[in-house]
């Protein structure tokens, strides 16, 4: 059941039978991302302006501007369906029936049989993809702008990643540090957003996202030195390996509690649009964290402040060991956007350009109308959730095989690249030869670096060192230089 | 989740504004305030309500990254009235409403800081904040060390703490024991209007999160303030206490509430002639350990006074604090006085069984006195 609901996928969605959903959805597959984000540009920023023809409405619950003062906008969008009109000025299809219900938050009409809205719509939410499983352009595609340069730049990231990964990773398994975790099978998510963002964008991720670092310039030796907690790791020795963070690169340390991050994202994305800065946050989190209550939280007041904030859904199939089936009811994360009144899309997060071209399009809508987007990337986690798993007690290990060999998105894309006349094999022989050496150098460099001194216990717990702590500091120094024999001798002091 | 508190609130909140016309009523209310507030500012009392509005005033208009967060802070004034008046002078860009989700309006106070603005976030109580305490302690009070230094959080939690009058246990609990232990946070337990005033713009100046503990029952009482504590630049260091009285025989080291109760205590024993030091923690974290201890090694007494439970209380550090540092000094041991060690009932007889009162910490201090009855004192003599 699950791999073939992967497989399924619409290619007419222009004309499918979708549109008959009750619940209105944005399509783009008619026009090009590229038409869509022309369009957006030209167009003014107001919620109510009129969209080009090409592209299907966009309805939205009411219509709120959250800065232009104060509440009781129900009477608004009250007096709008009252006129006959749509929050379009265009003739509202409910215009005929003139019996109406009178709540706060707009007017709702009659129905005189009773029905339940369905726990599911008839059809699932479909899938946005460009390139199929074999890297040949699907039949409506329209290709995002993606010259050679960004192309092999992309690939070339995507084939570091998932070096790293494997190297870091059995590294761990030798002993070298305490904990890991991969992002192979999601090296496409990773790489294509971060390729999508731009530098001022801040992204608050999960923690299955250090492709943005890598994209963004965080060198194999940053990564490495936060692993090993050596003196050149900029959290002090202070966060378990793969908390990464980086303020020049706009990305804030890792945070281990689920879903927090979310809500972070949602303030900071405040704090932006008081700015008037024209960027977004941009928040990763798996099909599990959307369980959590931040996530809740965080969709509502994205929604309700208006704040340029994409949310960025990994959904990979499992929770460590929870798969989907048992994680949500509903048709994925996709879904719940709009009870939250918010946009949003289900993308084939394996396919490298469909990314690429999700996250441009709902970047400049994010920015250009402050509003959220929620994407759902549909993927699979082929490794385990971290050196602490073992996921062959939950799963088959033949269907990890199958998606790591013939579902991997990095082999996708090359297929396409070559497609392309852009790569061969023996440039990828090449670069996955010089990416070894490069990590495995990294990983030679990092180990036997000095751990953190002592003075990082107590510094940073407050903004100044206070007195209890200088006092605590000096107290741990007199018994450590008195019982020099009972402490490691590389402790640097 | 609103309770009798809730209703109370709202029963003020209405008598004062009339729900008709309620928007051009705020406007007219806000204005007739403020002007009032101008002929106090001559220097002779004011609320501890007027006192943390005031503050939240001058330095939101002092520094424009200062934004107010939480339920009912805006179109209802606040739901204690503490930012009445804020929506109208600044407008819903920093004076935000919330839907009820302590967990999300602290999670984005947490982020908006982590960008630079200075959040305060109100809790209705900071019972409510429970929902919200994995944001307050592992998204704010961890994250500058966790982050190497590299990501501070200048955000104030504020909101009322401990018991009000006939609100049962879900809104009666005492939080700073809870946060007075976690590093990272510094914990702030105004008294008086000049505490309110002082620490809450040294709070809002802060770089790190703190937690503001005030007290539903102290915001309507008035108390007399100098013309320096009105200026807009008045502030109160972080982490010192203050002699609330001087005395000679005893030290009682307390805050919020209690030290009205302490006082009143002391009053009444300058009669039977025992001089009571009252100290005025205004700090938990970092708990002023320096004035405390010298108040000891002064009186060589000590009683410790809070509402909260009694294990593993702000009492019990205070205790540890002092056999540590000036155990010689003690003439007898120490005392806690502190809340019953079960959820506040809401029965009127159950629930002031259940909080010390002010005949309580008289006794107690007799007791370290050597003096159980007034009849022991005269034989003595």
């Amino acid at each position: 059941m699950f791999l073939n609901s992967w497989l399924w996928r619409s290619r007419h969605l222009s004309r499918s039978p979708l549109l008959l959903l009750r619940s209105r959805s944005i399509f783009l597959a008619s026009s090009c991302t590229t038409e869509l984000l022309a369009s957006q540009n030209a167009s003014e920023h107001q919620h109510s302006r009129k969209l080009p023809s090409t592209v299907p409405r966009i309805r939205p619950w009411w219509n709120v501007s959250w800065s232009s003062g104060y509440r009781n906008p129900s009477m608004e969008a009250e007096k709008k369906v009252a006129s006959g009109e749509d929050s379009y000025g265009n003739e509202s299809k409910q215009a005929s029936s003139t019996e109406f219900l009178d709540f706060p938050g707009g007017k709702v009409s009659y129905i005189n049989e009773l029905q339940f809205l369905s726990e599911s719509s008839p059809v699932r939410v479909p899938c946005f993809q460009l390139l199929d499983e074999y890297g040949q352009v699907a039949e409506h595609a329209c290709l995002p702008e993606v010259d050679k340069l960004l192309a092999v730049k992309m690939y070339r990231n995507m084939v570091l990643l998932q070096t790293m990964d494997t190297l870091f990773y059995e590294a761990q398994r030798q002993g070298q540090f305490a904990f890991y975790l991969t992002t192979i099978g999601e090296e496409a998510i990773n790489i294509a957003s971060a390729a999508a963002l731009s530098n001022d964008d801040i992204v608050y991720a999960q923690y299955r996202e250090p492709g943005v670092l890598l994209w963004r310039g965080f060198s194999l030796n940053e990564f490495a030195n936060q692993c090993f907690t050596n003196n050149l790791d900029y959290g002090k020795g202070r966060q378990m390996p793969v908390h990464y963070g980086s303020s020049k690169l706009n990305y804030p340390t890792v945070s281990s509690p689920i879903a927090t991050q979310l809500p972070h994202a949602v303030g900071a994305a405040y704090a932006l649009k008081m700015e008037n800065n024209p960027a977004c946050t941009v928040t990763f989190f798996g099909d599990g964290a959307s369980s959590e209550g931040d996530f809740h939280a965080a969709m509502n007041f994205a929604a309700v402040l208006e704040v340029p904030v994409l949310f960025i859904c990994r959904n990979n199939g499992f929770a460590i060991s929870t798969p989907t089936a048992e994680q949500f009811k509903s048709d994925g994360v996709v879904a719940k956007g709009q009870a939250y009144g918010m946009r949003s899309i289900r993308v084939d997060g394996n396919d490298t350009l469909a990314m690429y071209a999700t996250i441009k399009a709902a970047r400049v809508m994010a920015i250009s109308e402050s509003r959220p987007i929620l994407i759902e990337a549909l993927t699979y986690r082929v490794g385990h959730h971290s050196t602490s798993d073992d996921s062959a007690k939950y799963r088959k290990q033949d269907e990890m095989q199958h998606w790591k060999m013939i579902r991997d998105p990095v082999f996708r894309f090359r297929r396409w690249l070559e497609g392309q006349r852009w790569w061969d094999p023996e440039a990828d022989k090449q670069l996955r030869s010089e990416s070894r050496k490069e990590v495995l150098a990294a990983i030679r460099s990092a180990g036997p670096l000095k751990k953190p001194s002592l003075s990082s216990l107590f510094t940073d717990v407050y903004d100044s060192v206070p007195s209890n702590l200088k006092h605590q500091e000096e107290e741990v120094r007199a018994t450590v230089s008195r019982h020099w024999s009972d402490y490691p001798s590389d402790v640097p002091l | 989740m609103w309770g009798a508190v809730g209703r109370q609130a709202g029963e003020v909140g209405r008598s004062i504004l009339t729900s008709v016309q309620r928007r051009s009523n705020d406007n007219a209310a806000a204005m007739a305030w403020a002007a009032s507030k101008r002929l106090m500012s001559t220097g002779s009392e004011i609320t501890v309500r007027d006192a943390l509005n005031s503050a939240i005033e001058e330095e939101m208009s002092a520094d424009s990254k200062v934004f107010v967060t939480g339920e009912e802070v805006g179109e209802y004034q606040g739901a204690y009235k503490v930012t009445k008046g804020l929506l109208q002078k600044f407008g819903p860009d920093r004076v935000l409403d919330t839907p009820i989700t302590e967990a999300g309006f602290t999670g984005l106070g947490v982020g908006a800081a982590f960008m630079g603005l200075k959040p305060i976030v109100e809790f209705m109580t900071f019972n409510f904040a429970m929902q919200a305490i994995d944001h307050i302690i592992n998204s704010a009070a961890k994250t500058n060390y966790m982050s190497g230094g590299k990501i501070s959080v200048p955000i104030v939690f504020r909101g009322p703490n401990g018991a009000a009058a006939g609100v049962a246990a879900q809104h009666s609990q005492c939080f700073a024991a809870w946060y007075g232990q976690c590093p990272g946070l510094k914990v702030l337990v105004p008294y008086s209007s000049e505490d309110a005033r002082g620490l809450l713009k040294a709070a809002i100046r802060d770089p790190d999160p703190v937690v503001f503990l005030e007290n539903e029952l102290l915001y309507g009482e008035t108390f007399p303030v100098s013309p320096q504590v009105l200026d807009p630049s008045f502030t109160l260091p972080i982490g010192k206490a203050k002699i609330e009285r001087e005395g000679k025989d005893i030290t009682i080291a307390t805050f919020s509430k209690m030290v009205g109760y302490a006082l009143k205590a002391a009053d009444e024993l300058a009669k039977e002639g025992i001089s009571v030091e009252v100290v005025n923690l205004r700090s938990i974290r970092p708990l002023d350990r320096a004035t405390i201890n010298a108040s000891v090694r002064k009186t060589s007494r000590l009683l410790t006074l809070e509402e909260g439970w009694p294990q593993h209380g702000v009492g019990a550090e205070i205790c540890a604090s002092v056999v540590e540092e000036s155990f010689y000094y003690l003439d007898a041991p120490v005392e806690r006085i502190c809340g019953a060690d079960v959820p506040m009932p809401y029965a009127a007889n159950l629930e002031r069984l259940a909080v010390p009162q002010i005949e309580d910490v008289v006794r107690a201090v007799r007791r370290a006195c050597h003096r159980t009855s007034v009849e022991d004192r005269r034989e003595a003599a």
